[in-house]
């Protein structure tokens, strides 16, 4: 079997097991399985609505997804995806309540904005990777409480007058779309889809076909051949991680423009830059394989809602197979060994 | 003549490759029985399937007379095989006792018993003269010791054949003598040996029988006391084989590469190079003699622009490319086939196609208005591939499958086809067969004949001898000597490189 059929095989078979072991993990509690999934399904496509809920939250995931499976094809862990978008939602409604544009524009400029404030964030770790090696781990998860916090403090003191929430962001800047909402009987669905998937073309386009994504694998997989080869070392590492974050801060802007319309006092994170990273390992650090991931676990969140409503199982189930499937695919040797065995027992 | 072990008709497959095909080897009890073969010609596939790391398609392997199934190395084990590897299996913080015991241990309740294991091991290694202190970490530890170690594994676990993966590749002078003798003892012992090999001289010295495969094939058995190394090389790579580098005079014209006052310190701040001058003449190979850690490698990549030196200047055709980024220098008509290829020479997970352009895939027609061609990228690897013989499935392959063989001549490639005014080649046929370096030193000397400048760093001194047209000596950073070769010997090479004529010839050193 080739590596390629390999690497398609693996995250379906994690995806199976994850379920399967979910399955049992509810029959040995004594909840109804069937009746679970039934409602995880018709939580995420029973209806039109369901369903447009279901894109809307993939949207960010997907942006999530690509930040992370970028930094990581070009030799870098960015574990401050939370962090970068959080910083990008709060620059997208700063723009977006703070300016008075023409609409389309307003909303170009708060979008960018978002990318610049999560490029920007991302530039530290990058800067203090190249300049002093500093291990782009730790000052990433550093970040992303330092960004939380500062945020927090941001919409206090200069966005609102000690209030919890900035105020709504203009109608010029929004991402909402009362066409789209028609179509999905009125879910919060908004054009932020179709920045996502620009992100996933950007992200091919850019790594797989450009001079620059040639340098930026190049130096990710071997930066001591990439300096005698002529390229710039440092620069290379700090672009990856700015381009990285980029992706994360468009993230935030699909919820501070899209879903919310403005930006909150957080208690904690938001959970989105850390499923990012979920999706990148689902989808294979592709392109394709981040959206295919993303809509999974999309569906399984947007999905888990109906759990209680229509079954009685607690949402937290949907968690746990999540859980489940990315420790699957984190032990994919495991799932390596099985099909190796299984196809070499084929061909005898 | 009882065989220990017998591989009949060995086949396998992989996809797209008949990596071998009908190969015998027969070990007989208490010989050194050398397998020889090109790099990638599958002599180390052929010690997996002995080794149960490989199934084989065809054919049958015979223990001591009995037809066995050996399906993981484990059973290898148990069978008393056991493999030396060439990259030392070793856990570097742990002890030797510790080392050998791993997987084995004896244990005394749930305590492992370190004693018992340690007079164990001393036991062994006195019965078969491998002088190891058990109590040492293996971080401390030579290369040659650490080999012992492995060597030791083996034994601990009842090997009674062993197989030794090109053991001499990483060890000094000193220490294959020492090996050699290891592996006498051993046979006296009652062992048997296998030992894989490329290098003709060993077999001569130690083997008693040779078998030999040629690009997975099995050219048969011969007796290394009724051969010779000539008739072993020409088996092998299947043709004559000229140990003697044909060239023609050269015809050496203006300076190309001219160094002076160079000072370069090293990664530890110490001074490696030391006001060196130097000068590499159009159609000229300039050999630079010395003994490993005297400043070549500092010199090679500050020339390069790998590292940064201190003051003095290095001039490319009149032009100071000192402390010039690699970019620069690179553009300015240089060329470099790096000492590690792993580390510098190429991209191992990129395919070999990508790696052929990767000083140049920036410049038209591999990029244009900053998207790359790939058409035009592979179309020039393709290329590349076929007129520098790269054995490779196809050039999408990623250069990490590619034998060291033939990424080393993927990177010559490379770089020769750039036409560089200075082509720096450094170790350039480290590890590798008769056939690739026979290869490496003529499109070297094609390159001088083109009229271009060729600075060559080697550790070999035969090599250094047959292919320069000057040999300069280095010694602690310092130029000592120009010397030619048709009128020196190794032995004054020898005696130069260690610092005690350096006074003599002080005064030659004008050219």
């Amino acid at each position: 079997m080739s590596n390629r059929v390999k690497n398609i095989i693996v995250p379906i078979m994690a995806v199976i097991l994850g379920i399967l072991v979910g399955t049992i993990i509810m029959i040995v509690t004594g909840y109804d399985a069937v009746a679970a999934f039934t409602a995880l399904w018709n939580g995420a496509f029973g209806e039109i609505y369901y369903t447009g809920e279901v894109i809307r939250q993939v949207t960010p995931l997907i942006l999530a997804g690509l930040s992370v499976a970028f930094a990581f094809r070009t030799g870098l862990f960015n574990i401050g995806v939370e962090g970068q978008l959080i910083v990008g939602w709060l620059a997208a409604v700063w723009v977006g309540v703070a300016f008075n544009l023409p609409p389309v524009i307003h909303t170009l400029v708060a979008v960018l904005a978002a990318a610049l404030a999560g490029a920007l964030w991302a530039f530290i770790p990058g800067f203090l990777k190249a300049k002093f090696r500093v291990h782009e781990v730790i000052v990433t998860i550093m970040l992303n409480y330092t960004a939380l916090h500062v945020t927090n403090y941001i919409i206090r003191t200069v966005l609102s007058e000690k209030s919890d929430r900035t105020e709504m962001i203009k109608e010029t800047a929004t991402l909402r779309s009362s066409f789209l909402e028609g179509l999905t009987d009125y879910s919060r669905l908004h054009w932020g889809i179709v920045i996502a998937l620009i992100g996933v073309f950007i992200m091919w386009f850019l790594l797989e076909k450009t001079t620059r994504g040639y340098e930026l694998r190049s130096v990710g997989f071997n930066q001591h051949a990439s300096h005698y080869a002529g390229m710039n070392v440092n620069t290379n590492i700090i672009l990856s991680m700015v381009i990285s974050g980029a992706f994360a801060g468009l993230a935030g802007a699909m919820e501070g423009l899209g879903t919310f319309g403005y930006a909150s006092i957080k208690g904690g994170f938001t959970g989105v830059g850390f499923d990012g990273i979920a999706v990148a390992l689902l989808g294979g650090n592709g392109p394709i394989g981040v959206i295919l991931a993303a809509l999974l676990f999309g569906a399984l969140k947007v999905g888990a809602l109906n759990m209680p409503l229509e079954s009685g199982v607690p949402n937290e189930l949907v968690d746990i197979i999540i859980a489940l499937i990315v420790f699957f695919v984190a032990a994919s040797y495991m799932i390596r060994l099985f099909i190796d065995r299984i196809s070499k027992k084929g061909v005898k | 003549m009882e065989y220990v072990i017998e591989m009949l008709g060995i086949r396998k497959e992989f996809p797209g490759i008949v990596a071998n095909d009908n190969i015998t080897l027969q070990l007989q009890q208490g010989e050194i029985h050398a397998l020889l073969g090109e790099n990638g010609a599958g002599k180390s596939t052929l010690m997996n399937v002995l080794f149960g790391l490989y199934q084989p398609e065809q054919g049958e392997i015979r223990v001591r007379g009995k037809s066995v199934k050996i399906t993981n190395p484990n059973i290898a084990n148990d069978l008393g095989i056991g493999m030396v590897h060439q990259h030392f299996m070793l856990v570097d913080k742990f002890t030797v006792t510790e080392n050998i015991i791993l997987g084995k241990e004896t244990k005394s309740g749930l305590k492992i018993d370190l004693k018992k294991a340690e007079q164990e091991v001393r036991e062994i290694s006195e019965r078969y003269g491998l002088a190891v202190d058990p109590q040492a970490k293996i971080a401390d530890i030579s290369v040659g010791m650490q080999q012992r170690v492995e060597i030791l594994k083996t034994l601990y676990r009842g090997a009674e054949i062993l197989i030794f993966d090109e053991p001499t590749a990483v060890l000094t002078p000193q220490e294959i003598k020492e090996l050699i003798q290891i592996m006498k003892t051993l046979i006296k012992e009652g062992k048997s040996i296998i030992l894989i090999t490329h290098k003709l001289k060993e077999i001569m010295e130690v083997c008693d029988r040779c078998t030999v495969i040629r690009k997975g094939v099995g050219i048969g058995t011969v007796n290394v006391r009724e051969t010779n190394p000539n008739e072993l090389a020409s088996l092998m790579v299947g043709r004559e084989v000229t140990f003697k580098t044909e060239k023609a005079d050269a015809k050496p014209a203006q300076n190309v590469l001219e160094i002076n006052d160079l000072v370069v310190k090293d990664s530890r701040g110490l001074t490696a190079v030391n006001n060196l001058k130097l000068s590499v003449k159009a159609g000229e190979i300039l050999g630079i003699a010395g003994v490993d850690g005297n400043g070549q490698t500092e010199l090679i990549e500050s020339i390069t622009g790998l590292r940064r030196s201190e003051s003095g200047s290095i001039q490319l055709n009149g032009k100071e490319i000192r402390n010039l980024s690699p970019r620069k220098i690179t553009e300015a008509g240089t060329g470099h086939i790096p000492q590690d290829r792993h580390k510098h020479g190429l991209v191992l997970d990129f395919p070999i196609g990508e790696n052929m352009v990767l000083q140049t895939y920036y410049k038209s027609p591999f990029s244009k208005a900053g998207v790359l061609s790939f058409k035009e990228i592979y179309q020039k690897a393709k290329s590349l591939i076929q007129e520098f013989d790269v054995r490779t499935p196809s050039e999408y392959t990623l250069a990490r499958a590619l034998s060291g063989g033939n990424q080393q001549k993927a990177i010559i490639g490379r770089e020769v086809d750039r036409n560089p005014d200075l082509l720096i080649a450094a170790q350039p046929t480290r590890g590798l067969d008769v056939g690739a370096i026979e290869f490496i030193h003529k499109r070297l000397i094609e390159q001088r004949d083109n009229g271009k400048a060729v600075l060559l760093l080697s550790f070999e001194l035969d090599e250094i001898l047959n292919v320069s047209d000057r040999i300069a000596v280095i010694y602690e950073g310092e130029i000592v000597a120009i010397v030619n070769p048709k009128e020196t010997t190794e032995q004054e090479l020898g005696l130069l490189m260690a610092g005690s004529k350096q006074k003599e010839v002080g005064e030659q050193t004008n050219v």
